[in-house]
């Protein structure tokens, strides 16, 4: 049995870091907002404004406040939910991004789970055929799959399936009011594009990480018991060879969250990623500033969890650290 | 060494393609010639021409000189401040110094170079400079953390220690026995972040934050076909073909040159 000391000294160094990095990251965030020349509140009320209703509304949205007591006021106001109000359409930013979000966050998961199913079962198949035409078919296929531009990628879908096909449609979202299958049905094709890169780089992972279990003594032992090649895969090496693999996995969530912000310029679907884009052309700050942060925040704590987990399934790991 | 060969050749011709565009083009870009517009591929235009008339293979030859230039200025800032931040955290191992870096490292990373670019755009507007930027920034973890990585395993060898006994000072054991170890790495992780650049940099172009109209590059060319892609596919099918033949030319130079500088690899081979 393992000293706890240990295991709850890894949590707590962890956990400091993980505090460390949101903080000095809300902070480039927010000094980068901070530097943008102009004033929100005059650029709202347009040139023909009065100094004073210019005044009122510098009030009125707490511009008026100090650096300091506004980066207090926007990331304690973040922690609580509360995102501030859009300058463009005095919304609060926090339900404008929680509609978008139902669009993003399940484009990233479909997109994500369709990379894994590609991936497991064609990286296995490639490193069962180690040499083979399968294995060089693979290894060709994923290195162009690599070199493919997701966005690219998805205008050909939409020239194949929506335009000549009609299977789809070319973008778009019904919402999904309009049920879960016609939702499911729009976040298709942007699913598929955004996979396509991943899928090759994770089969090209799932392969090698194989290939190097596939090469251990107890394999061999395995073997020597009279079990099969494919017995000897199935049973010993997969499960092993999963760890480099889940840790790919965790960390494409963050590229598919990012990645989605262009792929739903594509498909004209309205999440993060359109309103990050509107945001900027309407200099509308205080949201490019919250999605952002947001964004960021998805990333830091999804590479955190993967650390967590990647230590639990490994505890040599641990000591490291 | 076949991948070398191809990769080379393929990356050869689009870095041709664009040096060549300084002096000559088919037509010139700046020109618009509506009679001729939306012409499919011909003798005349091989690649076609798009709804201003402008000759959409010329457009792709000045589109490879904004796409390599970005790319290989953000490897260079990459490489420039990534690889001697690496150098100090190794020779410096423990220290406050190397904590800091890698932490800083840890938070760059959680900005993808899209997030960087967005922020950058918001406040400065876009430009093929914030482009270069936002993808440089990026870089610059990664070289760290490979610089540091493998030249903690350099500082364990004897070489060393011999550097160390005969009195030289941290610094100079890594700038004079250090790095040269690590030119090989350098140089194929430079091919790889090099063709992760011109990725990036057309994805950027394409949604709008990369080089201005009325340059043009790979990934403003694609959004501006999108809307066309039913009756003028050629003007999507082109630009895309240059990207993903320049990023695998640039990914098979990388996988070659690895197995090329290899010892074992190539004694393996042979």
């Amino acid at each position: 049995m393992e000293a706890p000391a240990e295991v709850i000294r890894f949590a707590l160094t962890r956990c400091l870091s993980l505090g460390v990095s949101l903080i000095v990251a809300s902070l480039v965030i927010f000094a980068a907002i901070e530097i943008v020349p102009g004033d929100p509140a005059a650029y709202m009320l347009g040139l023909s404004a009065s100094p004073e209703a210019v005044a009122a509304l510098r009030a009125q949205l707490g511009l008026d406040a100090g650096p300091v007591e506004r980066y207090f006021d926007w990331s304690l106001g973040m922690l609580r939910g509360n995102f501030g109000v859009s300058y463009t359409y005095r919304t609060p930013v926090a339900q404008m991004v929680g509609d978008r979000l139902w669009i993003s966050l399940p484009l990233a998961l479909y997109a994500l789970a369709l990379s894994t199913l590609i991936a497991f079962p064609v990286g296995v198949w490639a490193a069962a055929r180690r040499g083979g035409a399968v294995d060089v078919g693979v290894m060709g296929a994923t290195q162009l799959g690599v070199a493919v531009p997701n966005f690219w990628f998805a205008m050909l879908l939409v020239l194949v399936f929506a335009v000549n096909l009609r299977w789809f449609s070319a973008g778009g979202f019904p919402g999904w009011s309009a049920g879960f299958w016609p939702g499911i049905k729009a976040l298709t094709l942007p699913a598929i594009a955004l996979a396509l890169p991943q899928a090759s780089i994770l089969a090209r992972v799932m392969r090698s990480a194989l290939l190097d279990t596939l090469g251990e003594d107890y394999i061999r032992t395995a073997r020597a018991k009279g079990l099969s090649r494919g017995q000897a895969l199935r049973r010993h090496a997969l499960r092993n060879a999963l760890i480099p693999v889940l840790t790919i996995i965790g960390l494409q969530f963050s590229f598919l969250l990012a990645g989605a912000i262009i792929i739903e310029n594509v498909f004209f679907l309205p999440g993060l990623g359109r309103l990050v884009f509107q945001a900027i052309s309407q200099r509308d700050l205080i949201v490019v500033e919250s999605v952002v942060m947001l964004l960021v925040f998805a990333v830091i704590v999804v590479t955190f969890v993967v650390d967590l987990a990647y230590a639990a399934v490994d505890p040599r790991l641990r000591r490291r650290a | 060494m076949r991948s070398l060969w191809i990769g080379g050749v393929l990356a050869a011709t689009f870095a041709f393609a664009a040096l060549l565009s300084f002096v000559w083009t088919p037509y010139d870009v700046t020109v618009l010639d509506i009679a001729a517009k939306l012409r499919p591929p011909s003798a005349a235009h091989w690649f076609g021409t798009d709804h201003f008339g402008r000759d959409v293979f010329s457009m792709i030859m000045v589109g490879a000189r904004v796409s390599i230039a970005v790319a290989l200025v953000a490897v260079g800032i990459g490489m420039g401040l990534g690889v001697p931040l690496g150098l100090a955290a190794a020779a410096l191992r423990g220290s406050a110094l190397d904590e800091t870096i890698m932490r800083g490292n840890d938070i760059v990373f959680a900005f993808p170079a899209l997030l960087i670019a967005i922020l950058i755009t918001a406040v400065f507007g876009p430009s093929a400079l914030n482009a270069i930027i936002a993808i440089g920034v990026f870089n610059i973890p990664v070289f760290a953390r490979l610089t540091r990585g493998a030249a903690l395993g350099l500082w364990q060898r004897d070489f060393i220690l011999a550097a160390r006994v005969a009195g030289k000072g941290r610094a100079r054991i890594s700038v004079e026995h250090i790095l040269p170890n690590l030119a090989n790495l350098l140089i194929v992780q430079g091919t790889i972040q090099f063709s992760l650049g011109i990725l990036a940099e057309a994805g950027l172009s394409y949604v709008g934050l990369g080089a201005q109209p009325p340059t043009p590059s790979w990934g403003r060319m694609l959004a501006e076909s999108q809307t066309m892609i039913s009756f003028a596919p050629w003007l999507a099918l082109f630009p895309g073909f240059a990207i993903v033949l320049t990023v695998l030319g640039l990914n098979l130079m990388g996988d070659g040159l690895r197995d090329f500088m290899d010892p074992r690899i190539r004694r393996a081979r042979a």
